[in-house]
């Protein structure tokens, strides 16, 4: 899709980050590359103070009426941007395909719900999709595999997009997952509450990885990117994992489980950057 | 063996992630359906087009579901058979022995019927002295093993073919010692002659129905081995096992579905056999049986006619959902303990047992959303799921631990000045105890993380505070 | 209360029937008789050379052999061909079907044919198709006087004889067929669909043929009417 000429207002448009509650609390690097991104792809970002989550811990919890009221605060918090964009297709799908369902028929939150999930995005189908972005200028000498988070997969129908800009970052190969569509057994809540199944299939990713002969393994989603790399950090295994917003933004920070990022400073904390 | 049962869902999911000849027929699964269903689904370009004219065949049947099984109903008395109609699994069961009886049944060939599992009919008949003979290979073979199917259309899926050399060599008198059952073709041939016999030997055949057709009266069975035509032919009686949601308006519909079926189910483009059945043997026909009786199992199903829940009878029981599921795929069709295993299974069983028996199925589920994408039927299975979530937080039988952990996050949450003050520390402490290795190999209260996978350790500080003190700085350097 | 009344009335109340007027009763009745088409795969609206190729090759690809002869009096040669390559019996047990008596077995003096319904243990058996279906390589099956329904399930080997006119592009060219024969809303006994020799993976996901139908499946598809 070529960048949307009737995004308005079209030349700035002001977007606000939902940071997601795992980047806030656990890798407030992939929120500051989102940042960067998102102001290279020609966009003002806004931080509004008023979120914690989305909601969607409760929702799948059948826990509707925590989620119901969290989305409320979302929903008032996030309403008056041009767009919404989170660096996960699970957060971003909960705002965009479940916040119309959790308030099918309420006159007043239903309509608003809609208008915010029609401008709300994956972040990097946001760049691609509406912006327009084909390229980034970042550098990582890395052999990649790509891991399809299954909400940004099946919801939010990013597929093509990261591969497109990761093409471009300059000393990276891409390879594919043998079965690039099945869940790394994440799932929110579903790891822990059900740990011997999750790590079955964890196992197979971590497998699956490793076969490809990448050294390094990119996601969307923070949530599936703690689940391999913690399996993989458990294994022993040297391949290294990054969100593919730092990676397309140009690395600063370890990979995630790791102490160091190899061959580059370490630990230098993002939000002392430029 | 200990009965399976939902309620140990996961003391039976850590049994078979420890059984290593399921794993390994599990793992023929994984490749076997779902590269096949992938090629069929590719080779037809009408292939969405189908799902959609299904959904809608299946939307308008069930919202005239009553008038469209009287229409059908007649015509079957019309043409000479007999509709049973049954509230529940006892009352099924007392239909089946009735007509057994009225014959003088003493054995009863079975074709594969996932109504019958759900009537648990086969105990049933044996206490009445009466012998059922599975005919389907699979269904054989666990009735011998004196199990349950574990999956909707390969119900010994977890057998290995050394565990069916074992289960012929007990059971089968009269087998030479030395005769070989090592490969797939000898076991294969020894069950076709025993087998064989027996269908010709039975009083009764039983065969469940894939759909059942309001213009014609007929009942429609779906098999690859030939199977059900034996066992549907041969015997004097035939006794069909349906339930309400088999019905579909007219032929044409129906073939819109057989285009769904096989190639959703094995990749086929078509199953071997499809037989549309209609009434008892004709005056001037040579074979087939003298009286034709179908059984209507509600068994819950009317509960949910007009409920969120209605979407789940557009199911044609392809299997497509279990075959494409990473927990089915890692754990088998036992562990659940269910008559319906894998995704369908976690919508159909809470409404066929109640949610308190059976709630914590729709609660193993990452919400990958894979069921839902195959899905010939377009069934939101992980919605559906959700929605059981919804009734068992509701009735509050979900862990009280779960229920508190829950109402004090959503407190917070809707707080995010003090959430953030929380989560500050709790980051700090986790980000110092990380430092070192970048992960956690403990933590308290985190143990179904770190039983079997590190913690990644946070950076260190939390976004919102990062971004607030970059955004102070900007403004100083302005200034 | 009877069940039956007990299952409906749940149901009618559920869908709220009181309040629909009679337009529900109106859709359903329209709906049954209209045998509306739904989608019909692209791939088999052929012309006729068409059709008999695209059905050749679907029964190829599910395990079924085929034969192609010019006329009725070329079946028997065709069938003894089949039965000298799996070194087969040449007795035969057939349907005592108008079309396969009007064939000239005398033909071929090796073959034995015995008109009647199958019986263990007869090793091969020949029926005739009331039609094909090009889609997918499918035969169309009816039981009836002429068609003992067994002969297509009991011999481990199955020849069936299929006129070429019979094949159609789609299965719903068939369901029209046999309204035609049969009557609207009616139909024979059975109506079997068959899509190459019978099989089964259920031992290990392997797929095996001659699970208890045949293990063969041959077509002879003739291309003229006498």
């Amino acid at each position: 899709m070529p960048a949307s000429p009737t995004a308005s207002p079209a030349e700035s448009p002001t977007v606000a980050l939902f940071v997601t509650c795992l980047v806030d609390l656990f890798r407030p690097s992939v929120g500051f590359a989102a940042v960067k991104l998102l102001e290279q792809a020609g966009c003002t970002v806004e931080v509004p103070s008023a979120q914690a989550c989305c909601g969607q811990p409760g929702y799948n919890s059948g826990d509707r009426e925590s989620a119901q009221a969290i989305a409320k605060g979302v929903i008032a918090a996030f309403e008056g941007y041009d767009y919404v964009v989170a660096p996960s297709g699970s957060c971003g799908g909960m705002i965009a395909k479940h916040y119309p369902e959790l308030f099918a028929g309420e006159p007043v939150w239903q309509p608003r719900a809609e208008a915010l999930a029609a401008k709300t995005h994956e972040l990097v189908s946001f760049l691609v999709d509406i912006r327009g972005m084909t390229a980034v200028g970042s550098r990582l000498e890395a052999v990649c595999a790509y891991h399809d988070s299954c909400s940004s997969l099946r919801e939010m129908k990013v597929q093509a997009q990261p591969r497109l800009l990761l093409q471009s970052v300059d000393g990276l190969a891409l390879r594919e997952l043998e079965a690039p569509e099945v869940c790394c057994g994440f799932g929110g809540a579903f790891c822990v509450k059900y740990p011997d199944i999750s790590n079955a299939m964890v196992a197979d990713k971590t497998a699956d990885i490793a076969q490809t002969g990448a050294d390094t393994v990119l996601a969307g989603d923070l949530g599936c990117l703690m689940n391999i790399a913690g399996k993989l950090s458990r294994e022993g295994s040297k391949i290294r994992a990054w969100h593919v917003a730092e990676v397309l933004a140009g690395v600063e920070a370890p990979p995630i489980a790791q102490a160091e990022a190899p061959g580059s400073r370490g630990g230098g904390g993002p939000g002392d950057g430029p | 063996m200990t009965e399976l049962s939902p309620a140990r869902f996961n003391e039976q999911a850590a049994a078979a992630l420890k059984d290593a000849p399921l794993q390994r027929a599990l793992g023929n699964m994984r490749v076997g359906f779902i590269e096949k269903r992938r090629k069929a689904a590719e080779k037809l370009p009408e292939f969405e087009a189908l799902r959609d004219a299904g959904v809608a065949i299946k939307t308008h049947t069930l919202a005239h579901l009553d008038l469209y099984l009287e229409a059908w109903e007649q015509k079957v008395v019309d043409g000479g058979g007999r509709v049973h109609w049954a509230r529940d699994a006892e009352e099924g069961r007392r239909i089946v022995l009735d007509i057994c009886r009225a014959a003088s049944a003493r054995t009863v060939t079975k074709g594969k019927s996932m109504i019958g599992e759900e009537m648990h009919l086969n105990p049933f008949l044996e206490a009445h002295g009466i012998e059922p003979v599975e005919t389907d290979l699979g269904e054989y073979i666990i009735q011998l093993r004196r199990e349950t199917p574990s999956h909707i259309i390969a119900p010994a899926i977890h057998v290995n073919k050394e565990q069916v050399a074992d289960a012929f060599r007990e059971h089968h008198t009269g087998l030479p010692p030395d005769r070989a059952l090592d490969e797939g073709p000898d076991l294969l041939a020894e069950a076709r002659t025993q087998l064989r016999d027996r269908f010709i030997a039975a009083d009764v055949g039983i065969t469940g129905a894939n759909f059942l057709v309001a213009e014609t009266g007929s009942s429609i069975i779906v098999t690859n081995e030939g199977n059900g035509d034996l066992t549907q032919t041969l015997p004097r009686v035939h006794i069909v096992l349906a339930s309400l949601e088999k019905i579909v308006p007219t032929l044409e519909d129906a073939t819109t579905l057989m285009r769904l079926l096989a190639r959703s189910a094995t990749g086929q483009e078509m199953s071997v056999y499809t037989t549309v059945s209609t009434g008892p043997r004709r005056e001037g026909d040579p074979d087939g049986p003298a009286e034709y009786h179908v059984i209507l199992l509600d068994n819950g199903r009317s509960d949910l006619y007009g409920t969120e829940f209605q979407e789940v009878f557009r199911c044609i029981r392809c299997g497509a959902c279990l075959n494409h599921c990473p927990v089915y795929g890692a754990i088998g069709g036992h562990a659940y303990g269910t008559v319906y295993p894998g995704p369908i299974g976690k919508v159909l069983s809470p409404a066929l047992m109640g949610i308190d028996a059976a709630g914590k199925l729709p609660n193993a589920s990452s919400f990958c959303g894979r069921c839902e994408e195959v899905c010939p039927m377009r069934i939101p299975l992980p919605k559906l799921m959700r929605h059981w979530r919804e009734e068992e937080f509701g009735r509050k039988l979900s862990p009280a631990a779960v229920r508190r952990g829950l109402g004090l996050w959503a407190w917070a949450v809707r707080r995010p000045a003090l959430y953030r003050f929380g989560a500050r520390f709790a980051i700090a402490g986790m980000a110092f105890l990380g430092r070192r290795r970048g992960h956690l190999k403990a933590l308290p209260l985190a143990g179904g993380w770190t039983a079997h996978r590190n913690l990644p350790a946070p950076q260190g500080g939390t976004f919102h505070d990062l971004w607030r003190r970059r955004k102070s700085n900007r403004r100083r350097d302005r200034r | 209360m009877s069940a039956r009344e007990a299952i409906l009335g749940a149901l009618r109340q559920r869908l709220d029937r009181d309040a629909d007027d009679g337009a529900g009763a109106k859709a359903v009745a329209e709906r049954l008789s209209a045998h509306g088409r739904n989608p019909i795969p692209q791939r088999g609206q052929l012309d006729r050379a068409g059709r008999i190729g695209l059905f050749e090759d679907y029964a190829a690809e599910a395990d079924a052999t085929v034969a192609r002869v010019a006329a009725a009096g070329d079946v028997p040669a065709a069938v003894a061909d089949f039965l000298k390559r799996h070194n087969l019996p040449a007795n035969l047990v057939r349907a005592p079907d108008a079309d396969l008596d009007a064939i000239p077995w005398d033909s071929q003096p090796t073959l034995t044919l015995e008109a009647r319904k199958a019986e263990e243990p007869d090793a091969v058996s020949v029926t005739a198709a009331f039609g094909g279906v090009a889609e997918t390589g499918t035969l169309v099956l009816v039981s009836g006087g002429d068609n003992p329904t067994m002969l297509n399930f009991l011999p481990e080997n199955h020849i069936v004889v299929l006129w070429a006119d019979r094949i159609s592009g789609d299965y719903e060219a068939q369901w029209a067929a046999l309204r035609e024969r049969y009557g609207e809303g009616a139909l024979p006994r059975t109506v079997t669909l068959v899509t190459g020799p019978s099989r089964s993976a259920d031992i290990e996901q392997t797929i095996q043929l001659g699970a208890h139908g045949p293990r063969r499946l041959h077509i002879v598809i003739v291309d003229e009417r006498a």
